[in-house]
């Protein structure tokens, strides 16, 4: 197994928390994973974004040009990654704030209205997580306990009280993908 | 004179004048009349008055007290040009019990190692600082110091120190004192046995600063520099008490240990 | 779920954890991009361990306070990126010619001048060369993870004391921001060794300690040559660490280090998976002492060696030392900033491997 990720959005989208949650849910199903903000000319035109490895191997290169899957939460995200996606490679976008439809045949997309169902959970916060949830719903990446034991390390101890509701956020995001969203 | 004590007997022997433990028996290689021998006499004696010897680091600088190691006993580190203070507050940290000093001259303290001085002194570090102003490069041969009076003549500035172009003698304890990590600073001068003790008495203060933890110590002594002023030891030391302490006015400039009463 | 003793952790703040394991209690450091992740961690963390941090007025103060702390014996530890690490030089000279142990880290960045933020492999001949005046070397290991960055911080504070010597690690922006498991368990806490040349208290038991770096007569400063020229020629013969990966059966040697070495690993077998070329890998981990023994016994086994770093051709130059023209060399770099990419490099050997004589893509000192 070796799957290269893009998670990419506007500043204060929560994702580098959002990679770093996924990268710590590998760890503890013992992968190998990588984690490593946007460097350098990424860091430019309105998107924050981070790759994400997990793999069975030793991991090589810790960023990728042709990733796996990308899940992006803004439209100049969607534009910047949506065409370097592998061909067979998944793409999760943020139909709430991006209307745009990938052209591609060649890849499998999925269209989840995060802000929707954050909304319905009482918090626009939740946003990342559905997506993310849905990420690991398409790709089949890792347990959701393993996330739920991931946002524990990560998230400092005032904040556990809301790690129920993401988990559950996670739980819808994945829902929608199964529905096909 | 071998005859004296055949003529008074019993001879009843009295020291009235000995080497500090403090110096090892190497003989200074300071010129002749250079302020340096007396100041390190002083830090000798108050490190044996105040039994610190055992615990004694000194930091020497880079000029001509480069080699003050050879003539303290106690630990040393050579330090690189300026960073005195730095390497002081490196040691201290590993040591907050030991007695730290750093000996050093004006290109070093007031040139090179501006920065040095003022952040370990803003620090509030528990060290002391004996600063050895001479108003001239000496080891180097003679250069303009930071520290050089206006008009003053030196090799790289030969017509004398032109304000204009090179600023003026910068005064750094009184700079020094505003800082509030700063205990005790204080300018005395070594161009006579009365101002020598009384930069001893100075520099008693800056000790007591640092082994009663409470702050930062630096006492800056006048010094000759006859052999590149080309003057004569005494002409030296009369151009400090004369021309030097007009830039320099001597006195204490901060004394946490002051009577505050008397204000 | 397995009870592993692994950590998720930037690769700054592995290099930190790594040191305060091995028993650093002292650093210094000044703020510079990218590796602010470093100091941050330790003025929470070293005073916690009992140890001292300070934020320094300046990278020269930083690194004569470590002087200072290093020669009280303590395990002391500070660190920088490029611009940083120039204005260390003078007191990296100087612990050097003193013989004391410390560790300096530079999360190298990409220069000349202020350069960028951007990582980069630069500071290679700075870092391997001694860097600042006089002649002499330090201990120079390059980690290639964030596992890494925690074990060779851990193991440069015991060569830099077995050897009483500064030790390098060179890593860049992307090892030192990037976040990967580290194993805590390859990092056990543990003591500082006691030093018995150090400066500090009850100097009434012992005769007293010196640390000076001047030596005026020509005849004392050749004594101190020939004692430090003994030890490196020591340090020489114990230190040369790398790794072979899938060396055994390739046509084509990659010598590379660090985060280029990473890239290079996913394109060998990248290139393997397709059948193109059977490339491996010699990555270099200790730059000083360099690898050379092993490099000049391999060598013949491959049709060309290809030479990958960030920077404009710096640890070629080594490896043409290691082989002299047993086997022909050839070198890409790469500049301002921009990482490798395994497509790239997968084109560079695919090349080499249809012409391993093609002069134009040779490397050679002589023009």
């Amino acid at each position: 197994m070796l799957v290269e990720m893009i998670f990419a959005g506007f500043g204060g989208q929560g994702i580098m928390t959002l990679g770093m949650t996924l990268a710590y849910a590998g760890m503890i199903e013992d992968k190998n994973v990588a984690w490593i903000p946007s460097y350098g000319p990424e860091m430019r035109g309105g998107t924050a974004n981070c790759n994400v490895i997990i793999s069975d191997d030793v991991i090589g290169s810790p960023t990728t040009d042709t990733p796996g899957a990308v899940m992006v939460m803004n439209l100049p995200s969607f534009h910047k990654f949506e065409p370097k996606i592998k061909p067979g490679g998944t793409l999760i976008v943020n139909s709430s704030l991006i209307s745009d439809v990938s052209k591609r045949d060649d890849i499998k997309s999925f269209y989840l209205d995060t802000a929707g169902v954050a909304k319905e959970l009482g918090n626009l916060v939740f946003a990342g997580m559905v997506a993310l949830g849905g990420l690991n719903e398409a790709m089949n990446l890792v347990k959701t306990e393993s996330l739920e034991m991931a946002l524990k390390k990560l998230l400092p101890e005032h904040r556990h009280k809301l790690i129920p509701l993401n988990v559950e956020a996670l739980g819808r995001g994945a829902a929608l993908v199964k529905n096909g969203s | 004179m071998s005859d004296v004590k055949t003529i008074a007997e019993p001879v009843q022997e009295k020291l009235v004048f000995d080497r500090p433990k403090s110096l090892t028996k190497r003989g200074f290689t300071y010129c002749p009349g250079c302020g340096h021998g007396v100041i390190h006499r002083l830090v000798a004696e108050l490190i044996d008055e105040f039994g610190v010897q055992d615990r004694a680091i000194g930091m020497a600088s880079v000029g001509c007290s480069v080699f003050s190691y050879w003539f303290f006993d106690c630990d040393f580190i050579s330090c690189a040009h300026g960073r005195a203070p730095a390497t002081a507050t490196g040691v201290k940290r590993a040591h907050p019990d030991a007695f730290v000093f750093s000996y050093q001259g004006d290109g070093d303290l007031a040139s090179i190692g501006m920065a040095e001085i003022m952040h370990a002194a803003n620090r509030g570090e528990q060290i002391t600082v004996i600063f050895v102003n001479n108003a001239i490069y000496g080891m180097t041969g003679g250069q303009m110091a930071p520290t050089t009076l206006e008009n003053m003549v030196t090799t790289t500035s030969p017509l004398g120190r032109d304000p204009i172009l090179a600023g003026g003698p910068i005064r750094m304890v009184e700079i020094l004192a505003n800082l509030d990590g700063v205990a005790f600073a204080a300018r005395g001068s070594s161009s006579s046995p009365r101002n020598i003790l009384k930069a001893k008495a100075y520099m008693k203060k800056a000790f007591r600063s640092q082994i009663e933890k409470k702050g930062f110590g630096i006492v800056e002594i006048l010094s000759n520099c006859n052999t590149n002023w080309r003057k004569t030891p005494q002409e030296a030391n009369k151009f400090i008490d004369e021309e030097m302490v007009k830039a320099f006015p001597l006195g204490v400039y901060k004394d946490v240990f002051a009577d505050k009463s008397k204000k | 779920m397995s009870e592993s003793q692994r950590e998720l952790m930037k690769g700054n703040h592995a290099m930190c954890l790594g040191a305060i394991r091995s028993g650093a209690r002292a650093y210094y450091g000044y703020p510079i991009t990218p590796q602010n992740e470093a100091t941050e961690y330790m003025s929470f963390h070293m005073p916690k361990a009992g140890g001292s941090f300070i934020q320094a007025e300046s990278e020269i103060a930083a690194i004569n306070m470590v002087f200072g702390a290093a020669a009280a014996g303590v395990r002391a530890m500070t660190s920088s990126s490029s611009p940083g690490i120039s204005l260390k030089q003078e007191g990296i000279s100087y612990i050097a010619m003193a013989e004391l142990p410390c560790v300096i880290a530079n999360v190298v960045r990409c220069g000349p001048g202020l350069g960028n933020i951007a990582p980069h492999q630069g500071d290679y001949f700075q870092a391997t060369r001694g860097g600042g005046h006089g002649d002499y070397r330090t201990i120079t290991l390059a980690p290639a993870s964030v596992q890494e960055m925690a074990q060779l911080t851990y193991k440069a504070f015991d060569l830099a004391d077995e050897y009483r010597n500064p030790s390098l690690i060179l890593s860049d922006g992307v090892i030192g921001q990037m976040m990967e498991p580290v194993d805590l368990a390859t990092i056990p806490a543990k003591d500082a060794p006691k030093k018995d040349w150090a400066v500090g208290l009850g100097q009434d038991k012992r005769e007293r300690n010196v640390h000076t770096t001047i030596y005026l007569e020509p005849e004392d400063m050749a004594q101190m040559h020939l004692k430090l020229i003994d030890k490196y020629d020591r340090i020489r013969r114990e230190v040369q660490y790398y790794e072979e990966f899938r060396t055994e059966d390739a046509d084509i040697l990659i010598v590379s280090y660090g985060n280029s070495s990473r890239v290079a690993r996913t394109a060998i077998r990248h290139l393997r998976e397709e059948g193109k070329v059977k490339a491996g890998m010699l990555r270099t981990i200790s730059l000083w002492p360099y690898p050379y023994r092993i490099l000049n016994e391999i060598a013949s086994n491959y049709k060309a060696i290809l030479v990958l770093e960030m920077n404009w051709g710096q640890m070629v130059e080594d490896v043409r030392l290691a082989i002299g023209d047993k086997t022909p060399i050839h070198f890409a770099g790469k500049h301002g900033g921009l990482l490798f990419t395994p497509a790239e490099i997968e084109e560079f050997v695919c090349a080499i491997d249809k012409d391993p004589n093609n002069p134009k893509t040779a490397w050679t000192p002589i023009r």
